[in-house]
């Protein structure tokens, strides 16, 4: 029997229950004026890696092809699901079949229906050796039926577990339950793209006059390193809902460039750089703004057997994760609105409540004293002060708090660590080989879910770069995959964290922006930052 | 002369090959590769990735598949970082940019910077030359990257003149800063060789008995004291040359021209090997006739050369 869910699923999984479909461009508010010139532009850190849904990697692509794109779920300002292409969709009683129906008047931007078999197509793309996307491992991961086969090239494309019943309806069969799985299709990778397009320009069908999109937008300018324009679909189903015509991104590197860019007026939005938060927001109130955001920062050990044997005493690891004084980092370092952490998960995850643990509940002099205590029981003091290596990759903000913890361990507790800094690629080989002692990470989700962070700590996980190995954490994990509500779960996978140590948490990320007052409904609420540009609209000054 | 520019063209062959071939072996010796990422790409997917771009094949084979492509098809390869695009798409986009904003650096720079340096030698120990001089060690202290912030913060922020950034089609209010910020440290270098040369020249033997035959000064400065005040200025125009119109990396990144510069310097650090390849070839190509266009110059400017 068929479990009507509709979207009383995914409320499982957001913090807040959909109680009706948002429509884009219908909430804006009664008193508003509307600007004349509905353009958006706001700052690229860096130039994208592409357009195409199957092969997009990065932030700022994503970012892109989500205006280019409609997939068949979007989100809206909470990060809540909301209809895309599909209105609806059910799930079989064991979440292993999904069938979502799509809307019937969703169009290409060029006049074409969208179809299953649109989906289809895009999916089997995504998926197939010779496209050889490095996001394959988003169809794995997604657990699609016949996934791992068809990429390793063992099956044909066909035997994907996705079909198309008729125009309007797409099956989606996994191997795996999960509950989750609609979340899942608000990413990139699983938009449709139109395959005649593609068949006629090859590896050239992104670019601005070849391409063909279903979204709200459509590429018209393209710059690389410099700009790229994207410009309203009258194809689009919801376009006389769509309230900005136009988005310009400018690609540009230096965040402090793009600050005075912002300020002469060129820029609705950028980043705000490191330590300047608190001067733009009493200069700018308002407009320096910062909110949650779904990633970490922290230092990982190395508990590998070519890790050094020191890190392998919990109270040696303990007593460093103490000692650093998560309030002058944020306050004090980054000064942008950060959370301090003390947990690998932060706390802005959906259905996620952190431990209460005791590091957390200590003053920080409480914390230095334990410190000192554990230190000394593990055999380190003045005359044998603990010594080691930590490396980060290159970067100023990274250097400043590496010195600052350091600097931190030194007076409290006389150990010495000695830094280093690499080139990202050079760090990463020397990370994913254990060819180190301490070693920074950070991790934004990819999807607004616990497991996103804590399957790093999995023993089997490829990301496990510390070599953390604990039955019970991969145990809770294993159990969570299954688990409708898996919250308690990772809350206790927190708890063996806190005990073990194997990372030390320093701050959760926030979003730190200046964003011009005449900017309306940017999703602030939206922690994973998965904005539209149909759902904002600009306000007359 | 024209049997010397054979030979010398007949030596850039091998030295450009020599270049590549170093270049290749190096780039693939770095640590980490083009899809070295923190979520590391499960085995099955990478295999797929290397198989696609012949990544699994051995080195020298890599090398030779990709000398053929650009003798037989003109194809520099792929780009792996920028999936939409390929080396002949970045070149093409971002050389015609780092040539404009080059060139006229290169204008700018040789033409303001020898008009100073003349006017000072010939106005020896005057106001002239004194602020002639002030101004060269001035701009020459002054690199791009010093510059780059003063005048984005002069001429954005403070006076909303022009814009901070960007290409827009290479619009001349695009131009200024990015012209300024890379033509100021060359213009300071070119007026202090070219001062220091003329004032050399001035007091050598021919221009005394040019002096002496009763020459108007505006003859003895342009016909005879000119060109050999060149020689050592255009020995340091060449390597100019070539710098400016590769593009300047600082000027690409902090005024978003979308200059070739950032590409290059970005492809060395995501180990996009094929646009770092490219990107050589094009930079060493350029070196290669500069220098040789320099030596040609010389026989022009000084009749004591000959080849």
């Amino acid at each position: 029997m068929t479990m009507h869910t509709k979207y009383s699923l995914a409320a499982l999984l957001c913090s807040t229950m959909l109680a009706a479909p948002a429509l884009a461009g219908g909430h804006i508010p009664a008193d508003v004026t509307l600007a004349e010139d509905q353009t958006f532009t706001y700052r690229q850190l860096d130039e994208f890696s592409s357009v195409d849904p199957g092969v997009v990697e990065d932030v700022s692509g994503s970012e892109m092809v989500r205006d280019l794109f409609e997939g068949l779920m979007s989100q809206d300002a909470d990060g809540n699901l909301v209809p895309g292409v599909a209105t609806h969709f059910e799930a079989n009683d064991d979440n292993t079949v999904y069938t979502f129906t799509l809307r019937d008047n969703a169009k290409w931007s060029n006049g074409d229906p969208v179809t299953a078999g649109d989906f289809v197509y895009a999916w089997q793309r995504a998926a197939s050796p010779a496209l050889a996307s490095p996001y394959q491992w988003y169809i794995e991961l997604m657990s699609i039926e016949n996934g791992s086969a068809v990429i390793k090239g063992d099956k044909p494309l066909s035997d994907l577990g996705v079909k198309a019943i008729n125009d309007t309806t797409l099956q989606v069969t996994l191997s795996a339950p999960l509950p989750y799985f609609p979340q899942m299709v608000t990413h990139g990778t699983t938009f449709p793209v139109h395959k005649a397009t593609i068949e006629a320009h090859g590896s050239d069908w992104t670019k601005p006059g070849n391409i063909v999109s279903n979204g709200a937008y459509v590429l018209t300018e393209h710059l690389p390193n410099e700009r790229s324009v994207r410009e309203r679909n009258p194809m689009y189903w919801d376009d006389a809902n769509t309230t900005i015509d136009k988005t310009v991104a400018l690609v540009i590197n230096d965040e402090n460039v793009a600050l005075t860019r912002f300020l002469a007026g060129e820029l609705d939005r950028t980043e705000i750089p490191a330590g300047q938060f608190p001067r733009l927001k009493e200069e700018y109130p308002g407009v320096a703004i910062s909110f949650p955001r779904l990633c970490n920062y922290y230092y990982t050990f190395n508990l590998s057997d070519s890790g050094p044997e020191v890190f392998k005493d919990v109270r040696v690891r303990k007593a460093l994760a103490l000692a650093v004084d998560r309030k002058i980092i944020t306050e004090n370092v980054l000064a942008g609105g950060q959370p301090q952490a003390y947990t690998f998960t932060p706390a802005a995850v959906a259905e996620f409540t952190p431990p209460e643990t005791e590091m957390a509940k200590m003053a920080q002099a409480e914390r230095d004293a334990m410190a000192k205590e554990l230190l000394a029981e593990a055999g380190f003091g003045p005359n044998n002060p603990l010594q080691f290596d930590m490396i980060y990759n290159t970067s100023d903000g990274h250097k400043k708090i590496a010195v600052a913890m350091t600097q931190m361990w030194k007076q409290k507790l006389g150990v010495e660590a000695t830094l280093a800094n690499m080139e990202w690629k050079v760090f990463l080989e020397t990370r994913g080989n254990q060819d180190f002692e301490l070693a920074r990470g950070a991790w934004c989700g990819d999807y607004n879910e616990a497991s996103t962070f804590l399957d790093l700590l999995d023993s089997e996980s490829g990301y496990n770069d510390g070599k953390f190995v604990n039955a019970d954490v991969d145990g809770l994990l294993e159990q969570a995959k299954l688990s409708t509500d898996a919250s308690s779960l990772y809350t206790q996978v927190e708890q063996i964290i806190a005990e073990e140590m194997p990372i030390i948490p320093i701050y959760h990320y926030a979003g730190v922006y200046m964003m011009d007052s005449d900017v309306g409904n940017w999703p602030v609420g939206n922690v994973e930052q998965n904005w539209y540009s149909k759902d904002l609209y600009k306000i007359a000054e | 002369m024209i049997s010397y520019t054979f030979r010398r063209l007949l030596v850039a062959i091998p030295t450009l090959f020599l270049l590549v071939v170093t270049c290749f072996y190096l780039m693939h010796f770095a640590p980490g590769g083009p899809f070295t990422s923190e979520r590391p790409i499960p085995p099955a997917v990478l295999a797929n990735i290397e198989a696609r771009y012949g990544l699994d094949q051995p080195l020298w084979k890599q090398l030779w598949d990709y000398l053929v492509n650009i003798f037989v098809y003109f194809d520099f390869g792929p780009s792996f970082a920028y999936k939409d695009r390929d080396v002949n798409d970045i070149i093409s986009q971002g050389f015609p940019i780092s040539l404009t904003y080059g060139f006229l650096s290169f204008v700018v720079a040789s033409a303001v910077g020898v008009s100073l340096g003349v006017g000072a030698a010939i106005r020896h120990n005057s106001w002239l030359d004194y602020s002639a001089v002030s101004l060269g060690i001035a701009a020459q202290a002054l690199p791009n990257f010093i510059m780059g912030p003063i005048l984005i913060l002069t001429f954005t922020l403070w006076l909303g003149w022009l814009p901070g950034g960007g290409w827009n089609g290479g619009q001349w209010q695009y131009l200024i800063m990015p012209v300024i910020a890379l033509s100021t440290s060359f213009m300071g270098s070119i007026a202090r060789i070219t001062r220091s040369s003329m004032l050399e020249v001035l007091n050598s033997n021919f221009i005394r008995t040019a002096r002496a035959k009763g020459l108007p000064e505006r003859q003895i400065i342009w016909r005879h004291a000119m060109k050999p005040t060149l020689l050592p200025v255009i020995s340091y125009l060449g390597p100019v040359f070539v710098y400016v119109l590769t593009g300047s990396v600082f000027v690409d990144i902090y005024f978003s021209t979308g200059g070739l510069g950032q590409s290059y310097v970005n492809s060395a650090l995501t180990r996009d090997y094929a646009v770092l390849l490219g990107v050589t070839i094009l930079y060493g190509a350029l070196t290669i006739i500069v220098n040789l266009l320099t030596d040609l110059a010389y026989a022009w400017f000084d009749p004591k050369i000959r080849y």
